[in-house]
């Protein structure tokens, strides 16, 4: 347990910005590379280890989170808005692990190899079952919207309490505490 | 009740001097506002006219009837399995798996040009393979290629022109030949295309067709050596062209049925025949073939040995998109591999969903009687 309540410790300060980066960069690549008939091979390749990668990152950062408790919200924040960063939050944890979980299922589902690079790969983890196939595949997607919604929203929260209410919220992720 | 609560904790050192936040909302606004039109932009869903991979499955749709469930080109064939022996010479070409494992299981599909899944064989100008090998290592090598030499268009822009010019005119049912004639001033490889399909021999077999990679692929060997390539199974059975007289009497569905007859009789046979690009060649452009002389190599032998009707074979819930490739081989500057591997993917995803949901209505037709 973190002795400054102020503050995120900082492997979950690390994990937060780095993540941010890979899971916003995740979503532009995926539905560009669905999207356009130029740059599908080059961003599907980047895609599938990227996903890994952030699966094992989320497995970290749930751990870490599970470990240390975080800075509490300002006192006077408003119940409902206290209750959509809670709501919000876990369900981004939620997102991060269920995605690159799914892609895999989705994959295996489909019958297609699942490349990481050159000759480097996974096995399956479903069988080849078109029908959940097409599940897997509409809930890539439609989960893929409500997370980039949901980044959005978090986005939005931040700055709100970054700039607007300047309650030290940002803060606590953005820096340590000062010595 | 106000909707926010604002504090100004830590904050502003001024703190006598009220804090506006509306400049402050307006530019959060703004922020989330153009990230999330960039994220629409990119997923296609503004700016409609633009080339996108949905727009261009559209297209391939509009050119037909629907007919859900069916791939929606090439919709018509049967399953096919075997296997992939590789020549001594292939391995110096490239250090895929399928060069050097001695036996390589293969399932397949061999099909007919067109939207339709109940096309007539014997009026069906183009011809195609897709094949999947499967080497020891869990590795794929997935190909889709055609009986014609070379594409008729260059680009994806181009194909996707070409396309859009074969949706039926609404008056007439049919397409509209000045679009189609103006495809073929615009496009040179078009008109080729075209002199091809009216001299080139219609041979009695899927066995006697010869089926072209026309893209360009990366070959790298085991020394680190990089080749561009294009390849082509070459039959082992004896060609023999059909006329028209012939094929009026070949029946709709003569491919099957003369598979089926020389699968009785053992399995059937193609070279695989790697040519070698030239410095000068473009490996960029599959509408210009590659100059006849140019060196060859034979790198294996495929037999096929057993043919399945599409509904109950394996390789009808497959996607042969030609980009998933082993280690030792990959795409090139050939830009057509890209579009095709994402517009294949939109087809598959579409009936994929077709069937998952024609397979719930009929365990639900089941439960009822």
């Amino acid at each position: 347990m973190s002795r400054d309540a102020g503050h995120f410790n900082l492997l979950a300060r690390v994990l937060h910005w780095g993540m941010a980066l890979l899971i916003l960069a995740m979503l532009f690549v995926g539905v560009t590379m669905v999207a356009s008939v130029h740059l599908r091979p080059g961003l599907i390749n980047l895609h599938r280890p990227l996903g890994m990668l952030i699966l094992l990152l989320a497995l970290l950062r749930l751990y870490n989170r599970l470990r240390h408790r975080p800075p509490p919200l300002p006192a006077d924040l408003p119940a409902w808005q206290a209750w959509a960063a809670t709501a919000s939050h876990w369900l981004l944890y939620g997102l991060m692990l269920a995605m690159p979980l799914i892609g895999w299922a989705m994959l295996s589902a489909g019958g297609y190899p699942i490349v990481l690079w050159g000759g480097v790969h996974l096995p399956p983890i479903v069988p080849h079952t078109p029908s959940l196939y097409a599940l897997l595949r509409n809930a890539h997607s439609l989960l893929a919207y409500l997370l980039f919604a949901t980044v959005l929203l978090h986005v939005g929260a931040a700055l709100f309490h970054a700039w607007v209410r300047r309650d030290g919220v940002f803060q606590a992720m953005a820096r340590g505490p000062r010595r | 009740m106000p909707l926010f609560k604002f504090t100004r904790h830590g904050g502003l050192r001024n703190g006598n001097r009220p804090h506006s936040p509306l400049p402050w909302i307006a530019l959060i606004a703004l922020i989330l506002g153009g990230v999330a039109l960039a994220f629409a932009w990119l997923a296609g869903w503004i700016g409609r006219d633009r080339l996108t991979s949905q727009n261009f499955t559209d297209a391939i749709e509009a050119t037909g009837p629907a007919h859900p469930g069916f791939r929606r080109a090439h919709s018509k064939g049967v399953c096919v399995s075997g296997w992939f022996e590789p020549s001594a010479q292939a391995a110096q070409l490239s250090h895929a798996r399928a060069f050097t494992q001695p036996r390589v299981p293969v399932l397949g599909r061999l099909s007919i040009g067109g939207g339709n899944p109940h096309g007539a064989d014997n009026s069906a100008r183009v011809r195609s393979i897709a094949l999947q090998l499967t080497t020891d290592d869990g590795q794929q090598w997935r190909m889709a290629m055609n009986s014609f030499p070379f594409l008729a268009v260059p680009t994806p822009e181009a194909f996707y022109e070409q396309t859009r010019a074969q949706i039926p005119d609404p008056a007439t049912g049919k397409p509209d030949p000045a679009k189609l004639a103006a495809i073929q001033d615009k496009y040179p490889s078009a008109r080729a295309f075209s002199q091809w399909a009216k001299s080139a021999p219609w041979t009695d077999s899927w066995a006697s067709t010869e089926f072209n990679s026309v893209n360009a692929f990366w070959f790298t060997n085991a020394q680190g050596q990089r080749r561009a390539v294009r390849w082509r199974w070459q039959p082992q059975a004896e060609p023999r062209a059909l006329d028209a007289a012939a094929r009026e009497q070949a029946g709709v569905d003569f491919l099957s049925k003369d598979l089926q007859q020389r699968l009785a009789n053992g399995p059937v046979r193609w070279n695989l025949v790697v040519t070698l690009a030239g410095s000068q060649d473009a490996i960029n452009d599959p509408s210009v073939p590659w100059p006849a002389e140019r060196e060859q190599v034979l790198a294996g032998v495929l037999s096929l040995d057993a043919m399945q009707p599409q509904d109950q074979g394996s390789c009808n819930d497959l996607n042969f998109d030609p980009l998933i490739l082993p280690d030792g081989v990959a795409g090139s500057d050939d830009p057509i591999p890209a579009a095709r591997s994402a517009v294949y993917s939109q087809s598959f995803n579409r009936r994929e969903r077709e069937r998952a949901t024609d397979d719930a209505a009929r365990d639900n037709q089941q439960v009822q009687p």
